[in-house]
């Protein structure tokens, strides 16, 4: 097993996104957290596949000295999904957008989600379409002013986080692009994990969309405006490790350590794997002011995956079977004779 | 009544009736019987899109047409010696189809007001379909079964399920076959889950046969010799399974494991089904969420060295267009089945027709030359999806394969063929001398890129729907991106040098040659022999290949006159031929009502252009 650095998933190719782009720190964490993976799983760097659909982010693979296929547009999900049925032995990682992956490929999202194939979804969402200068996306906010909606959008957003747990995701985290220890930690997370596991990165876009995430971002608030989960540690966050999150009969809430006789011991514990989805879902669901953004391993739960019961079935049937080649095939079932 | 038994060459019967009541099934049961009996055979299942329409309506009648014979018959017939009519919209819907020799088979009991009223006859309807000069035999199968079964114990609603059965027994007597044959069926469809209707069924069926060899309404009973097929073992097969088939060979003989990604879809469905059973061939189906999930995990299954295969038919080839854009561009070995269907949109989607060939020639984005081949009969969809999986294998691209809702449901018997006479299938993997690797380096024969197969080392490498160069370096260059687009295409047309060339059926020149292809084949060999046995000069080639065309096609098309091209589809192949060969002059002959060609309407078609 050869031991490998960040270097050897560096490809040879120019990095072309823009200047304080995002992307750049996603794939940097992304190249420093395969050595990470390789060493944990024993993976050669030969197993790993890089998939990616259309739009800026869908350029990463070309970045990563790794087999790679850069598809079209949404259907990255469908096909790193066949080349996990076709060998199973591969890493396949896959990159994609916000528009990419939650509406013109949004079926084959919620439904790679729903069989649970052993794939690692990184989900740029900078809210915005980045490739085609400027048109809001599917997680743009209401009201957002672009130029497909200079007087505001009156659509809804998708929650990537509450439409993957509610298609029964196995693995939700959620990440921020300047953050690159933790998106390297929920990355390594995501590859240990089987199944289906959606990061969802949270990018700026500086041309269409810049500050497309400023108010939990920004370095000045970042503390008190998110909150880092980490299985088995208690939901403190804040500048001061002063606050904390507890249930309030079916809500969470956000309370302050040491006021109205609040102590450590009333602060929830994360528990990434736990069966009940309600609480990862809550949790997926803050959002700022009420709440504190969620960041790291929310949901990480064990199920049989669809690429292990392809093969299972595979071997259960083969060994049942009286058939193992094509002339057995051929004269099997109703067969008759002319003499 | 005095009763004869006629020794005849071929008969041609069509069963009728509601759609639930089991025609299909009583259709396929009768044909398998007969070939097992050694006759000749094709079958060709007319059935309508709903499931259940509403009872004993016009659109709810299911027909199901067999020709049996004791010599070798390529067609499921035009015209048919026995119609059996469940009810009176079969009757209706399916009097047409009478030969003016017919025997008329109908359920009585169904023909009360009601059913009389459901199906629009206002007097007789004997009368009032012109059809008195047939035989009707008129029996009450629906209270025969009641009284049959009415010591069983079932409730109403089974017995009258087994009413198919009684039929069957009838059509058993007139055609002086034995039951016996369709008791070992009914153990294998009921054995297992439901042994209680094994009894009733075989019962039912018996009776059937009994009652027609006593009612003395039968005048005469039919017996068809087995058929001189050359010595072998044999199956019946439907053109879908053997498609499914094909691939599971192909399969074997590459030594690359079966994907196959698809939607449901009619008529095509079937293919997915019957790949789902065979596991223990290592094939692996996945259900995809809709269409273009099915050619995108096939894409992707075939970048990680899987034979990958989608099968649809139009409205789903049509959802693929872009994704077909990508396997051309990445080079990739990807196997796109279309079994056509009355189109446009939605369409009649249980009707067959040949109108998706502009589609496949033309129907995707950029300069997208793609191989297109197409099967000519149900047992020939085993060796072209074979072929096309060879193809698309060694030469590293997708291939489309045409088929035709005709072909996957018909059905006829299959010379049952050994693997060993089957060529292996080699494709081109990257080896050591291709180090380091460059993707789109081609071989400079063939124009066939090399496979490097993820999860081996040192052939790492990136692939995509944006243009590149030779190295597989991304390239917006003009002039690499006109090189680019004239290799694929040039790698298409070198296909011309692997493929079998063109034949013949007739002399190799004279007045007139009969052009078709895919699976208008045997109405039209059918068509061209017998005006050939009229004494008149005419030849017919067969195309198989679409795309490319075998290399002596302007070569067979010099030594004729006239040359006729019959398809059904308002002329795309035509069209295809004028644009490639345009030296000729192409006469057309064309249908489009999703019903295969009639023999006879294509004999007077061809003899009007014989001078």
């Amino acid at each position: 097993m050869e031991k490998y650095t960040f270097k050897d998933f560096k490809s040879d190719q120019e990095v072309r996104w823009c200047p304080g782009c995002g992307d750049h720190a996603v794939l940097a964490a992304l190249q420093r957290a395969m050595p990470r993976v390789s060493e944990i799983l024993g993976y050669d760097k030969e197993r790993y596949v890089v998939v990616s659909g259309i739009g800026c982010s869908s350029r990463l693979p070309y970045y990563m000295d790794t087999y790679g296929f850069h598809s079209i547009h949404g259907r990255a999900t469908a096909i790193s999904t066949g080349i996990k049925v076709a060998n199973p032995e591969l890493t396949v990682w896959q990159a994609c957008g916000d528009g990419d992956a939650l509406a013109i490929g949004g079926n084959h999202f919620i439904h790679a989600i729903r069989r649970n194939i052993d794939i690692n979804i990184i989900l740029f969402n900078n809210r915005i379409y980045g490739l085609t200068k400027g048109q809001y996306s599917p997680t743009s906010k209401f009201g957002a002013i672009t130029k497909t909606s200079p007087y505001g959008t009156v659509e809804h957003p998708f929650n990537p986080g509450s439409l993957v747990l509610g298609a029964k995701g196995t693995f939700f985290a959620r990440g921020l692009d300047t953050e690159l220890k933790l998106n390297e930690e929920i990355m390594v997370a995501a590859a240990v994990h089987n199944g289906t596991s959606v990061m969802e990165m949270l990018t700026n876009c500086v041309i269409f969309n810049n500050g497309a995430h400023a108010e939990i971002s920004d370095r000045a608030y970042r503390e008190d405006r998110t909150i880092v989960l980490r299985h088995g540690q208690k939901m403190i966050f804040g500048k001061n490790r002063d606050k904390g999150l507890i249930l309030d009969g079916l809500r969470l809430k956000v309370v302050t350590i040491g006021e109205k006789g609040i102590t450590e011991d009333d602060i929830l514990t994360h528990d990434a794997h736990s069966d009940n989805v309600g609480i990862h879902l809550m949790l997926a669901d803050m959002k700022y002011p009420e709440y504190p953004v969620a960041l790291g391993v929310i949901r990480d739960v064990n199920d049989i995956t669809y690429d292990a019961a392809v093969r299972m079935q595979v071997e259960q049937v083969t060994a049942k079977s009286k058939i193992h080649c094509m002339d057995d095939l051929l004269h099997s079932g109703a067969v008759w004779e002319v003499k | 009544m005095q009763h004869k038994v006629i020794d005849t060459k071929d008969v041609v019967i069509r069963f009728a009736g509601d759609s639930g009541d089991g025609m299909q099934l009583t259709g396929s049961l009768f044909a398998d019987m007969s070939a097992v009996y050694g006759n000749e055979l094709s079958t060709f299942p007319d059935f309508p899109a709903e499931i259940r329409a509403p009872h004993g309506t016009l659109s709810g009648v299911s027909g199901f047409q067999v020709h049996i014979a004791s010599e070798h018959i390529t067609t499921p017939g035009d015209y048919c010696d026995l119609l059996v009519a469940m009810n009176p919209a079969a009757l209706k819907t399916n009097a047409r189809w009478l030969k003016r020799t017919a025997m008329v088979l109908i359920d009585g009991d169904a023909f009360d007001e009601e059913g009389l009223r459901k199906a629009g006859f206002r007097e007789d309807p004997v009368k009032e379909l012109g059809i008195e000069d047939r035989t009707i035999v008129v029996a009450p199968i629906t209270s025969l079964t009641e009284e049959s079964l009415k010591d069983s114990g079932m409730d109403i609603r089974a017995i009258h399920k087994c009413k198919n059965m009684f039929t069957l027994g009838m059509a058993c007597f007139i055609y002086s076959r034995p039951v016996e044959y369709v008791y070992s069926y009914l153990e294998k469809k009921f054995g297992k889950k439901k042994p209680e209707m094994v009894a009733p069924n075989k019962k039912v069926l018996n009776d059937g046969y009994n009652y027609a060899a006593n009612i003395q309404a039968i005048p005469n009973t039919y017996t068809i010799e087995p058929a001189h097929m050359p010595k072998g073992l044999y199956r019946n097969m439907t053109g879908n399974q053997a498609t499914a088939w094909g691939f599971l060979a192909a399969s074997e003989k590459s030594g690359r494991p079966l994907f196959c990604g698809s939607y449901p879809i009619t008529p095509a469905t079937s293919i997915l089904e019957e790949l789902a059973i065979h596991k223990s061939l290592g094939a692996k189906t996945l259900q995809a969420e809709d269409e273009i999930a099915g050619i995108c995990t096939a894409i992707g299954a075939a970048y990680a060295g899987d034979l990958a295969v989608t099968t649809t038919s139009g409205p789903g080839l049509s959802l693929k267009s872009e994704a077909l854009g990508l396997a051309v561009m990445t080079e990739l070995p990807i196997v796109v089945v279309d079994v056509q269907r009355a189109g446009p949109s939605t369409g009649i989607p249980t009707k067959t027709e040949q109108s998706d060939l502009n589609q496949v020639l033309y129907g995707r984005n950029g300069e997208c030359p793609l191989a297109v081949i197409a099967a000519h009969s149900p047992a020939h969809c085993f060796d072209t999806a074979f072929y096309a999986s060879k193809l698309a294998l060694e030469h590293m691209m997708p291939v489309i394969m045409l088929s035709e809702g005709f072909l996957g449901n018909g059905s006829e018997p299959w010379k049952i063929p050994s693997m060993k006479d089957y060529p292996e299938i080699r494709p081109p993997f990257a080896t050591e001398e291709d180090k380091p690797f460059k993707p789109f380096r081609r071989d400079p024969q063939t124009l066939v890129r090399k496979w490097g197969l993820p999860g081996v080392k040192g052939f790492e490498h990136r692939v995509g729907g944006l243009e590149k160069n030779h190295d597989g370096v991304l390239s917006s260059e003009p002039v690499n991106h006109e090189i680019m687009v004239r290799e694929r295409a040039e790698k298409v047309a070198r296909l011309a040098d692997v493929i079998p060339e063109l034949e013949v059926i007739g002399p190799k020149s004279g007045g007139l040659l009969v052009v078709g292809w895919g699976g208008t084949y045997g109405h039209l060999q059918t068509a061209v022999s017998q005006v050939r046995a009229s004494g008149k000069e005419v030849s017919y080639a067969h195309f198989d290949y679409i795309n490319p065309l075998p290399k002596n096609t302007g070569e067979v098309f010099s030594g004729f006159r006239k040359i006729l091209v019959c398809e059904l589809n308002s002329g795309h192949f035509a069209g295809w031929l004028r644009g490639l060969y345009p030296q000729f002059t192409y006469l057309q002959y064309n249908k489009v009502q999703g019903q295969p060609f009639l023999v006879q309407e294509l004999v007077s078609a061809i003899e009007s252009h014989i001078c």
